[in-house]
């Protein structure tokens, strides 16, 4: 809570660029990117692909290395803050051990973090019923469907109490009705940890429904277009996609998604 | 029943062919005998002259079966004649051969994938080592050994090791290396050490691609025993009844020694099969 009353940014990024060397020549996947995320923001970054949105939510967990500016993960570098346990990040596919039970793949970190046995105990009961798995503990990851897959791999980020949570296109490979369900369990548990969230995805209704804050980036060089301050309250139904102001939104979204390809095609 | 059926035919088949082959294979004795002796051998005559041969150039199977019944059967374990005897000398130096394979081939793998310098430098050395055929190197082991007082099931262990030990490496570097780019990233986002990663990602991703090798590796184990055998002298073991089968023209003692070894070599495969599903199974990895 101090963060939040001190006003300091858990992401703090500023001038931020990131350019791979590739036998074609340099490719710049992020040029100038300026975004402050305080804490228990939801954040969304929207655009299409090769826009660098993947290459940012990376970049925050030290998975990339920014070539120019400054970013700050809770006031250390990416790297410090990893080295920390700051994040749990959810990559798009949920990527479970097959030799590991369910309950097995989210006491992995716990393990390699080194708590004790009735401490991970605890703990994986404890996320399991935050992603609604309970009694799915003891099957095996080809057990389970894709949508529950991917809520344990939630779990799984969740398990060490890590303040922020990156997520990849988590819901990205999964059909429409259960990504509506993902969604809005994801809401849930946002509200129940009030944990910081940065979430890539490239659906425009996901990015309104589910955030506080949504960055539109285009590419080439990637870069910020736009950054909309979400003023639907914190509690959203499934319905408030039907709302004016939902509409309102994602017309801005989609008009800054224009925006950034115009010149291109 | 639906599936016997296509395999007894196809072993049905095999044996027929092999009849005929007999057959016309042995036909030329009898008819230098025949001709020796003046006379003439119709082909009623023939065919059973040619498959009941002391020294056949092609044993029929039921030569060959009664060949290994005696073998397996017909003696003591302990007798020289015994094909029990033989093929366990050669198994005891398989398996010892086959273990001291798979731990250095697994070693080998381990600081493959750890070390960048022997990456570039163990693997090339690997694949020269089965390029040199195993006849013109083993001779070479043995007398090496020998002079240093080394002999016995050793020599023919290490020869055995060194056919077992490169599949072994082929199929670990492998399977330590399977896990994609995104596994090894979450466990870069826990901040895992290179040891944690090793034993808790790499190493159990590698199992199935470890049997798939144990599978070829136990039987270049037993191909190396036997090798092993030829200079020693042939005193026991499979290869040792190869040898003095063909020294004495004894060619039903080669196909039964022969045989011996398949179906050890099958048995062996086959063993490892059985472990490698219990393991998978127990690993959750088997469906």
């Amino acid at each position: 809570m101090s963060d939040a009353a001190t006003g300091r940014p858990v992401i703090d990024a500023r001038k931020v660029g990131l350019t791979f060397q590739t036998a074609d020549g340099p490719v710049h996947a992020l040029k100038d990117v300026n975004l402050s995320v305080m804490k228990g923001d939801f954040v969304s970054f929207i655009g299409p692909s090769g826009c660098g949105k993947t290459t940012f939510l990376r970049a925050i967990a030290a998975l990339e290395h920014p070539t120019e500016g400054d970013l700050r993960v809770n006031g250390m570098t990416p790297d410090e803050a990893r080295k920390r346990r700051a994040y749990g990040y959810v990559f798009q596919a949920a990527g479970l051990y097959p030799w590991r039970t369910i309950a097995g793949n989210i006491r992995l970190p716990l393990e390699i973090m080194g708590f004790p046995k009735p401490e991970q105990d605890r703990r994986v009961k404890d996320v399991l019923q935050l992603v609604e798995l309970e009694g799915f503990g003891k099957k095996y990851p080809w057990q389970l469907s894709g949508g529950m897959q991917q809520r344990a791999s939630i779990a799984r980020a969740l398990a060490f109490d890590a303040d922020i949570l990156l997520m990849d296109e988590p819901f990205g490979a999964l059909d429409e009705i259960v990504r509506d369900r993902l969604n809005e369990a994801l809401l849930k548990l946002w509200a129940q940890t009030g944990k910081t969230i940065g979430f890539v995805t490239h659906s425009i209704p996901e990015a309104v429904y589910l955030s506080t804050k949504i960055v539109v980036m285009s590419p080439r060089p990637g870069r910020i277009t736009d950054v909309i301050e979400s003023p639907l309250p914190r509690e959203r139904p499934l319905d408030i996609r039907d709302s004016a102001e939902f509409i309102a939104i994602a017309h801005r979204v989609r008009e800054g998604l224009r925006a950034g390809h115009s010149y291109d095609d | 029943m639906r599936s016997i059926l296509p395999v007894l035919t196809v072993v049905a088949v095999i044996v027929a062919l092999w009849y005929a082959a007999a057959v016309a294979m042995n036909a030329t004795w009898v008819r230098d005998q025949a001709a020796r002796a003046g006379t003439e051998v119709s082909f009623q005559e023939l065919v059973p002259r040619t498959l009941a041969q002391d020294r056949p150039v092609l044993p029929a199977p039921h030569q060959v079966a009664k060949g290994l019944w005696d073998g397996w059967a017909g003696q003591a374990v302990t007798s020289r004649r015994s094909l029990v005897y033989h093929a366990w000398i050669t198994l005891s130096a398989t398996l010892v051969g086959f273990g001291i394979g798979t731990g250095l081939g697994i070693l080998l793998a381990v600081g493959i994938i750890h070390n960048r310098a022997m990456d570039q430098s163990v693997m090339p050395w690997a694949i020269a080592s089965q390029t040199i055929p195993i006849l013109a190197i083993a001779p070479m082991i043995i007398v090496v050994m020998n002079s240093i007082g080394v002999s016995g099931l050793l020599p023919k262990a290490i020869i055995s090791a060194y056919l077992s030990f490169f599949p072994v490496v082929v199929g670990m570097v492998t399977g330590l290396r399977s896990p994609d780019r995104m596994q090894l990233d979450l466990l870069s986002t826990y901040n895992a050490s290179r040891s944690q990663t090793f034993w808790k990602l790499r190493l159990p991703a590698s199992m199935p691609y470890l049997f798939a090798s144990l599978k070829v590796g136990i039987a270049a184990s037993l191909v190396g025993a036997i090798v092993g055998e030829l200079p020693t002298g042939a005193v026991a073991g499979l290869g040792a009844r190869l040898l003095q089968g063909s020294y004495y023209g004894q060619t039903i003692q080669i196909w039964a020694a022969l045989f011996t070894a398949a179906i050890v070599a099958a048995a062996l495969v086959g063993i490892v099969g059985a472990v490698q599903a219990v393991v998978l199974k127990r690993m959750g990895m088997a469906r």
